[in-house]
């Protein structure tokens, strides 16, 4: 059963004196609430979270919040964020991060921040362009995209999210949209709660410079078509009338219709988020429409030793083993020799 | 039978021991230093290796050696020239033919003499001749037969037996110096206690190359070298990489906190960070990032959360770490990046060193990013210095840059140890917890430092970052605003002025020529300035270990000489800084960019030209 915990905090208990500067629309704003709903559900006394951000739109999150923050330089939030939670495993670390600041100049040490399973909770605003710079493409900008850097489509290949976290031996994979402020603010709660690094990936949008870019898939008259909200132990079922589903066919997935083919609840597949081989959760972070609905809510929550809490055994056990308590000791070890 | 040969008695000697890089210099080389070391000798070393690991066998390029300045009196550089090379092949003659003492030893091993080898190190026929070495004392010992002789009944594989070939040798060397074998046999002993036999052959050779030497009678002059007269204590070899890492250590007991490194690994800065991954006894936190930015940005975010945060490099990792750098400065938390220099730009000489990174030290960051840097001056002194630094870095809530050389991390002193009682407390200005709201950027009137406030602390909840704020931690783009914080954040560097020393003078005080130089070049150019002094001339020295801020008697110095003279291992970066800082002064320069050390000679043919001249 999990641990019951009743919360001194109220949502507004986390606003920050500072004015909140994003642009008006901007789905950055949703994000903070849903952020402030799931700490104030969660109860963690305030002093001991610490939100960390790079550089970028997203990454001005840290001043809105009340509690410990580091704004820092472009692509280091995941490092800065590893050496709080290594030098202090008691905090509750956040990483706030972009498509730009993640995956392109913070790349590196996104995927090793999620090799190493430090427990830290990184989301990632995924609004496929540069904002803060105003308007050129995001290494998760779709093939073809035209902005200020590429005037004629890109021509590169863009990155999915879930697809590196994975490659990189990711064990918490989850996806949200902005403005889903219910769904969004229990995923941020199990993010947190699981050991090990979370990495949610928020389609966020941005009014100016690319306004509109998830509609296609999150618009209110179409979500619940080309969406799918998976939740752990439960058939993968989706749609308006809740009539459409995802079966495997050979070593693929397949949208079934209930009803069509015989085809029942039962023959659907049972999300298993806590499954170690990541093959089905890869092709469900994958999914992307029209050919699929595109995959909500926890992908991918596998629990496994952090590095933190490794890094902690393994200094209680030299410290334990080793007749070198103090510097003094230290200092006489080993080949020494007196001069009298 | 009484000994035939002559002892010298001498009060300094030089032993150089090269080879192919796969000879065991290093080990022989350390091995002869503990003992020397012991025997209550000075001594300095320093080690002097390829970049490749390992080089095609018997080429110049793959020499390594080690070399070894040991004597009854203050030693401060591992020497210029060597008393006595010992050779393993053809090309470590070739390596070091002009830096053997006119009428020096050489020892080499005849049987690796063979017509490859010599062809491979560049001769024609014979090494000894072409370089003009036939009126020195020459050791043709046939090593490798001697030791194939010595361990037949091992049943060793050949590979094996001829490893044990550099133990020959020093056992010839230890011969040569009057030397006991026992802590080498002790080494052995207890590095091969599960390979009693391994142990017992490199017992074996040593022993065969001392009674070789013995029994050769060839080895005259025997030198005698008594133990040194230095200071009572209790005393231990340290190089500098070493040192380095244990004044963080020290500073962090000092100061009650936890220390981490993040570190990517780089020539020749490696050190620190593998020593102190091995010190998890005393609570290291050792981070091996992805990447330097990553090193000093988990050092940095571990900074931030209340740890002593120290990060390691060398100049091409520095380059990386700049952005960083800054963060640090505009973020105000305490941090110390150690630069070990080596030869650069780019990959450069990776092995070797140089003190061509004091100006990206001092000035390779955007915008006004002034930090304090610090200069350590010999191996030993590195824990000094790192100690100093990490002092600095919490009690004034500043970056500090700490520079060492590849001279000094390698290079080995006796070090007498100090006690723990007798360092001073470190004390971090944490934020008082009674006063809310918390202002980061509230300073204390004398340091002009702003207090730290650990995350975990209730009611000190507050927001840092690279964007220019005011005082209570708001961003501001007020133009006036930025000014006052440009202008705050170096009056704090420069107020750390008040801490440190004045500056040392190495003789009169006053008079025709000022030696001035900064770093490791310090034990070169106090041999040189006191063999100069010795010989009558009216020569002083100032070494600096502050460079930023410079200490606060250096106008009172310089104005004393009527000539100084700015001595180091660049084009003139420290020249230029003086230029600039004390800009009444004319100043003379010494410089050398080959990647090794000054030579004692250089420098005092150089000041006598000058004093000459006068």
């Amino acid at each position: 059963m999990a641990e019951e915990i009743v919360s001194k905090y109220t949502a507004k208990d986390f606003k920050s004196d500072q004015e909140v500067r994003w642009c008006p629309g901007c789905g950055d704003h949703a994000i903070l609430s849903s952020v402030q709903r799931a700490l104030a559900e969660l109860g963690i006394p305030k002093e001991k979270i610490a939100f960390i951000s790079g550089i970028g739109c997203s990454s001005r999150f840290p001043y809105y919040m009340d509690t410990y923050g580091f704004h820092s330089i472009h692509g280091r939030a995941s490092a800065i964020a590893t050496g709080v939670k290594t030098a202090n495993p008691e905090l509750s670390v956040w990483q706030i991060t972009g498509d730009g600041d993640a995956l392109a100049i913070g790349g590196n040490h996104f995927i090793h921040a999620i090799r190493r399973n430090i427990d830290i909770n990184i989301i990632l605003f995924n609004n496929e362009i540069y904002g803060l710079t105003k308007g050129q493409y995001s290494p998760t900008s779709q093939k073809g995209l035209i902005t200020k850097t590429s005037p004629y489509g890109t021509v590169e290949e863009p990155f999915s999210v879930g697809e590196l976290v994975i490659g990189a031996k990711g064990k918490f994979f989850a996806r949200t949209v902005d403005t889903n402020i219910s769904l969004s603010t229990q995923i941020y709660t199990e993010a947190a709660k699981h050991n090990g690094t979370s990495v949610v990936e928020v389609l966020q949008n941005c009014v100016i410079f690319n306004d509109g870019i998830h509609d296609t898939v999150v618009a209110k008259e179409v979500r619940d078509d080309r969406t799918i909200v998976l939740k752990h132990g439960q058939p993968m079922i989706f749609g308006k009338d809740n009539d459409k589903g995802l079966i495997l066919e050979g070593l693929k997935l397949k949208v079934v219709k209930l009803g069509e083919n015989g085809i029942t609840e039962k023959n659907l597949i049972i999300h298993d988020a806590q499954e170690s081989n990541p093959g089905i959760q890869y092709m469900l972070a994958n999914m992307r429409y029209p050919e699929y609905p595109v995959a909500l809510g926890v992908i991918r929550a596998v629990p496994g030793l952090t590095y933190d809490k490794s890094v902690q055994e393994q200094l209680k056990e030299i410290k334990n083993k080793s007749k070198i308590k103090c510097m003094d000791d230290l200092l006489m070890s080993g080949s020494t020799w007196k001069v009298e | 039978m009484s000994k035939k040969t002559h002892v010298i008695e001498r009060e300094k000697v030089v032993i150089r021991f090269s080879g192919d890089s796969g000879d065991g210099m290093q080990l022989t080389g350390m091995l002869f230093s503990d003992t020397a070391a012991l025997f209550g000798n000075d001594l300095s070393t320093f080690p002097d290796y390829p970049a490749e690991i390992r080089a095609p066998q018997g080429t110049v390029g793959g020499v390594s050696g080690f070399q070894v300045h040991f004597g009854h009196s203050e030693i401060n550089t591992p020497g210029d020239f060597s008393d006595v090379l010992v050779a393993m092949n053809p090309a470590a003659i070739k390596a070091n033919a002009k830096w053997i003492k006119p009428g020096g030893t050489v020892i080499y091993d005849e049987g690796n003499f063979t017509e490859k080898n010599i062809e491979k190190a560049g001769y024609l026929k014979d090494p000894i001749k072409e370089e003009k070495l036939e009126d020195y004392n020459i050791i043709a010992a046939p090593i490798s037969s001697m030791v194939k002789e010595a361990l037949k009944d091992f049943g060793l594989d050949p590979k094996s037996v001829l490893r044990t070939k550099n133990m020959f040798a020093l056992g010839m060397v230890y011969w040569l110096f009057d030397r006991d074998l026992k802590y080498t046999e002790d080494y052995f002993d207890k590095k091969f206690n599960n390979k009693p036999g391994i142990a017992e052959a490199n017992k074996v050779a040593l022993r065969a190359g001392y009674y070789y030497a013995e029994t050769i009678e060839a080895l005259t002059p025997v030198y005698k070298i008594l133990p040194a007269e230095i200071a009572k204590g209790t005393y231990r070899n340290i190089n500098g990489n070493t040192a380095t890492a244990w004044g963080f250590l020290a500073a962090a007991e000092k100061a009650g906190l936890e220390l981490f490194i993040g570190s990517y690994p780089i020539t020749p800065a490696t050190g620190i960070l593998e020593e102190l991954a091995a010190r998890k006894d005393l609570g290291v936190k050792s981070f091996q990032a992805e990447d330097e930015i990553a090193g000093i940005c988990t050092s940095l975010g571990a900074s931030f959360a209340g740890n002593l945060a120290v990060t390691s490099t060398s100049g091409p990792g520095l380059a990386l770490k700049s952005e960083a750098i800054g963060l640090a400065v505009m973020a105000e938390l305490p941090i110390v990046i150690v630069d070990v220099q080596r030869g650069g730009p780019s990959t450069g000489l990776p092995t070797k060193t140089e003190q061509a990174d004091l100006m990206q030290a001092l000035y390779g960051r955007n915008g006004e990013c002034p930090v304090v840097v610090i200069a350590s001056s010999s191996p030993s002194d590195c824990f000094h210095f790192a100690f100093e630094a990490a002092r600095i870095a919490v009690e004034h809530m500043t970056p500090v840059l700490l520079l060492s050389d590849s001279y000094l991390a390698n290079g080995t002193e006796p070090w007498r140890i100090p006690k723990m009682e007798d360092l001073p407390k470190i004390n971090p200005p944490f934020a008082d917890k009674t006063k809310v709201p918390f202002l980061p950027y509230k300073r204390d009137a004398e340091k002009l430092a702003r207090s730290w406030a650990i995350p975990g602390t209730p009611g000190l909840e507050h927001r840092i970052g690279g964007l220019e704020k005011t005082d209570k931690g708001t961003v501001s783009y007020v133009p006036e605003n930025h000014e006052l914080m440009v202008n705050l954040r170096a009056e704090k560097v420069e107020k750390v002025v008040n801490e440190i020393p004045d500056l040392k003078v190495f003789g009169s005080g006053s008079g025709n020529l000022l030696v001035v130089g900064w770093g490791g070049s310090y034990g070169y150019l106090l041999t040189a300035v006191r063999e100069l002094q010795a010989d009558g001339y009216d020569v002083s020295l100032v070494n600096f270990n502050f460079i930023n801020p410079l200490p606060k008697n250096v106008r009172d110095i310089f104005k004393k000489f009527k000539k100084i003279v700015v001595c180091e291992l660049n084009l003139g970066q420290f020249a230029n800084y003086l230029r600039m800082k004390h800009q009444e002064f004319t100043y003379d320069q010494i410089n050398k960019v080959q990647g090794i050390p000054f030579t004692i000679n250089d420098i005092k043919e150089k000041c006598i030209k000058m004093l000459e001249g006068m």
